[in-house]
């Protein structure tokens, strides 16, 4: 059962980096281009998919409170701010899907909203898991470490490097939905985007190296580890020649498996803590009549439900975003 | 912790929720009303349901956005600002709100996408069960979210173990009856906002003498609707009041400001309740009435605030008039959904225009009376958070700091009047726009690649671009 729901909470947290990251990334990007076409064509591609995408950090969030209540008490109180900051991001991007469509002369702040919006959320986001990879104070299951604990140097570092991340991510679905002017423009941004992730990876692992992190320790000690590193830099590989060859497909899913092995990295070195060092996963989960309660409906059956619809929403919306097509 | 971070998150979450609950009250019921007009168009093929479906299908997307994203700051908050209670009440709440999410979030925006974008890429059949997978959704979600409160409310089936309330009859927490009499109040409460609109928005048009078709379709409907569903809604209230009644006395003493104990009863209609004197000023009350609602006898002894010590008790002030706000908002749109209805089967409601412009002016009642309901209902449980068991002052964050409760406060405020105002006024335009003031771009455009779409069948091409452009 615990293990049930730690590969789901797994499995959930990474599906929602990869859609949410992108409709983050399209966000981010969104501020850089200009003109109105333009601007419509990028809601385009994700409009029809965004809240499906974000109810995923909601199914995260629940998984979480549900099957590790411990973990949800500590973590979201030590990350009070932070998360205030993501939930108000995602709140001024959220609205302006709907908004824009509907203003006029007020168009602006809600391209304005949107952009900062998905940059406040995904800044947030990649912050905290820095300062968790860091380490955070705790003391008798209580946070002790201040409303700022959680700001370092290394974890505003992580926090930039997600926005990167995600907007690459974002990019190569541009790439992978637009046509035309939109997609040759977005396609060459993606060698820099690519560039400064990489450039990122480096000197977190610098500093990991150059503090002594103790997550480090897990690496000498379980050397397979090293499998995702090396998917995630077969997966670089094959994204440059993609984009060198002008493919359209590849990018997105050579991206998206980079961002799986990262995932599948970082969880593993966590392992067995989920919070690390302080509470491990056999600590935290709840009871079993809670867990068994949540397997036999929502795990079993209405999970591989919830994947279909996901499934059908894409398939509906697959192909090229036709330029005139659609609603807006 | 200190006090006021207690006292800033309490106001918090009143004012995150108190903005929430104004969406999902309206979607719930919009999105059957959606899914009865898409249904009736694909069997009647009469374009005015059509009509009414593209453009009660903008307001929708405009308050379900809205109401998704300050949804997901609620599932957020327990955490944040009540670690303690989601700690202890993690086995449990966690769980009813992992079923709410798997069940009814998933759903609705899995579909909602398909509902506002996909038309011209299914089939009929297809768009409308995405449709009604929406208003599924809502519905599920209303009923996963009052079964995980009334647990709150009146907690079962636990057992209290390492300070968590670990589960041991989950039948109990959720087939009990508490639940199924505050399910149907706040369901059928959700119709009736719906109801409301749509008919004030009939009624509005009719006023302004324009969309005369629309206009009829929507008055009859909402009217008709809202005849049928007051009488039971009103029943229903008073079974509520049941539960109150049995579980939680000192919450009814509160919304009857009753500080004695009395035997038989009175019924205190209006009053200013002084909880420095305990006692009420300016009271009009009817002998034995009390009695007779609370037991449905003559001479029941009923229990008043002061057999319980001052720290158990609720405020007074509140739920007693936010109860009497609500009831009172029923019994208005009792008067005037079957005046309406009446009126409208003797053709005679549009020459009423008094009765027009009372219809038009109502649409604030019904949530008027389900934020009054939440608030009886949630002070009204003061000062415990888990009924009789943990107190909000215990159930607070530790750790959480007056300055951060402050910063986030304000930060909520702020944004929140920021899109409410746009959020308000947009759907305002639409609304004024009306559906067909909506000139533009043509409904269908070809789409490259519609795989799945059969020649859809659509009589009106009514153009559905965004009004006031
Ligand atoms: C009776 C109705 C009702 C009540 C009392 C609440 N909600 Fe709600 N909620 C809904 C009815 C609803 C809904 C109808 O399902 C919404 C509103 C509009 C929408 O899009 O879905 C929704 C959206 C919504 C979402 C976004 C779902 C998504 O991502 O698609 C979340 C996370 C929550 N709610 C969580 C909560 C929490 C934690 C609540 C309590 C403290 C709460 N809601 C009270
Ligand atoms: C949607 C309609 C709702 C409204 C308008 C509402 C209103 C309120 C108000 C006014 C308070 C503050 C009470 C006080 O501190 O004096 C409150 C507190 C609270 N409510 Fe609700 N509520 C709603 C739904 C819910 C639901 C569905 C839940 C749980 C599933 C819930 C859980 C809580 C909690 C945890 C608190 C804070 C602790 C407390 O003060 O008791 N509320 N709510
Ligand atoms: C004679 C009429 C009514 C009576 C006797 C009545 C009774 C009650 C009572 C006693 C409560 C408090 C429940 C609690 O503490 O948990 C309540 C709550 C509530 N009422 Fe009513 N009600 C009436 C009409 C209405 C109407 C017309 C609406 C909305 C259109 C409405 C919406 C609500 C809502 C949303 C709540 C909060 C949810 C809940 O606690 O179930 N009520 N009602």
């Amino acid at each position: 059962m615990v293990m049930f729901w730690v590969a789901l909470l797994a499995i959930s947290i990474l599906i929602y980096l990869l859609l949410d990251g992108f409709d983050l990334g399209v966000g981010m990007l969104f501020g850089l281009a200009d003109g109105e076409a333009r601007r419509a064509e990028m809601l385009r591609t994700i409009a029809p998919v965004w809240d499906g995408n974000e109810t995923w950090l909601v199914v995260a969030g629940v998984i979480m409170w549900g099957a590790f209540p411990v973990v949800y008490a500590m973590l979201m109180p030590t990350f009070y701010i932070p998360v205030v900051v993501m939930l108000l991001g995602l709140i001024l991007r959220g609205v302006a899907f709907e908004f824009r469509g509907k203003a006029s002369r007020s168009r602006r702040i809600w391209d304005v909203s949107f952009s900062v919006g998905s940059f406040a959320a995904s800044f947030m986001q990649g912050a905290m898991v820095g300062a968790l990879v860091e380490g955070l104070q705790f003391s008798n299951g209580e946070y002790v470490g201040g409303t700022f604990g959680w700001l370092t140097g290394f974890s505003v570092l992580c926090g930039i490097g997600l926005c990167f991340g995600y907007a690459l991510l974002g990019a190569c679905w541009l790439v992978r939905k637009c046509e035309g002017p939109i997609r040759d423009a977005t396609r060459r941004q993606i060698p820099l985007l690519a560039v400064a992730v990489l450039a990122f990876l480096v000197v977190v692992f610098t500093h990991a190296l150059v503090e002594h992190l103790p997550i480090l320790r897990r690496w000498i000690e379980r050397p397979y580890l090293f499998v995702f590193p090396l998917i995630g830099a077969g997966a670089a590989a094959v994204l440059a020649t993609s984009i060198l060859r002008h493919d359209d497909y590849w990018p997105f899913h050579m991206v998206a498996l980079i961002f799986a092995s990262a995932f599948g990295t970082l969880a593993l070195s966590f392992w067995p803590y989920m919070i690390p060092f302080v509470v491990t996963i056999e600590e935290a989960a709840a009871p079993h009549a809670s867990l068994a309660f949540m397997f036999w409906g929502a795990g079993l059956f209405v999970f591989p439900l919830m994947l279909l619809y996901v499934a059908v929403g894409y398939r509906v919306f697959r192909g090229k975003t036709a330029a005139a097509a659609d609603h807006y | 912790m200190d006090p006021t971070a207690l006292l800033l998150s309490r106001l918090q979450f009143a004012f995150t929720i108190s903005f929430h609950i104004i969406f999902p009250a309206f979607t719930i019921g919009l999105a059957a009303w959606l899914t009865v007009l898409e249904a009736m168009h694909q069997y009647s093929g009469r374009p005015v349901y059509r009509t009414l479906f593209e453009f009660w299908l903008k307001i929708f997307g405009v308050a379900f956005g809205m109401g998704v994203v300050s949804g997901v700051v609620m599932a957020f908050q327990f955490g944040t600002n009540w670690s303690v209670l989601s700690k202890m009440s993690g086995p449990i709440q966690g769980p009813l709100l992992s079923y709410e999410t798997f069940t009814a979030f998933m759903l609705e925006a899995g579909f909602f996408g398909i509902l506002i974008f996909g038309r011209p890429r299914v089939p009929p059949w297809f768009y409308l069960f995405s449709t009604a997978m929406v208003a599924l959704g809502t519905t599920l979600s209303a009923f996963w979210i009052m079964v995980n409160n009334s647990w709150m409310q009146v907690p079962t089936g636990y057992v209290l173990q390492n300070g968590q309330f670990v589960p041991d009859d989950w039948a109990q927490i959720i087939f009990n009856r508490v639940v199924w009499v505050r399910f149907p109040h706040m369901l059928l409460a959700s119709y009736l906002t719906g109801a409301f609109c749509v008919a004030a928005t009939g009624a509005w048009y009719l006023l302004r003498r324009t969309y005369r078709a629309e206009a009829h379709v929507m008055l009859r409907m909402g009217l008709a609707l809202a005849a049928v569903l007051l009488p039971v809604q009103l029943f229903i209230g008073h079974l509520v009041g049941d539960y109150v009644h049995d579980y939680q006395p000192a919450k009814f003493a509160a919304i009857e400001a009753r500080w004695h104990d009395e035997q038989p009863a009175s019924e205190v209609l209006i009053a200013i309740p002084d909880s420095t004197t305990e006692s009420n000023r300016y009271a009009i009350s009817i002998p034995v009435l009390g009695s007779i609602i609370a037991s449905m006898s003559l001479n029941s002894k009923e229990v008043g605030l002061t057999s319980f010590a001052p720290q158990d008790r609720p405020p007074v002030a509140i739920p007693f008039f936010a109860f009497r706000i609500m009831v009172g908002c029923g019994f208005v749109m009792l008067g005037l959904a079957w005046l309406g209805t009446w009126l409208g089967l003797k053709h005679r409601l549009e020459r009423s225009r008094l009765l027009l412009w009372g219809i038009f002016l109502s649409f604030p009642l019904p949530w008027i009376a389900i934020l009054t309901g939440w608030y009886t209902a949630e002070v009204g449980r003061q000062p415990w958070t888990i009924y009789g068991v943990l107190r909000t002052a215990d159930a607070v964050t530790p750790s959480l700091t007056a300055a951060a409760a402050t910063a986030s406060l304000i930060l909520f405020v702020a944004v929140y009047a920021f899109i409410f105002s746009f959020g308000t006024y947009y759907i305002y335009r639409l609304l004024r726009a009306g559906p067909a003031g909506l000139g533009g771009k043509p409904l269908h455009v070809p789409v490259p690649n519609r795989p799945m779409s059969l020649a859809d069948q659509v009589p009106a091409s009514r153009s559905y671009l965004e009004a006031g452009e």
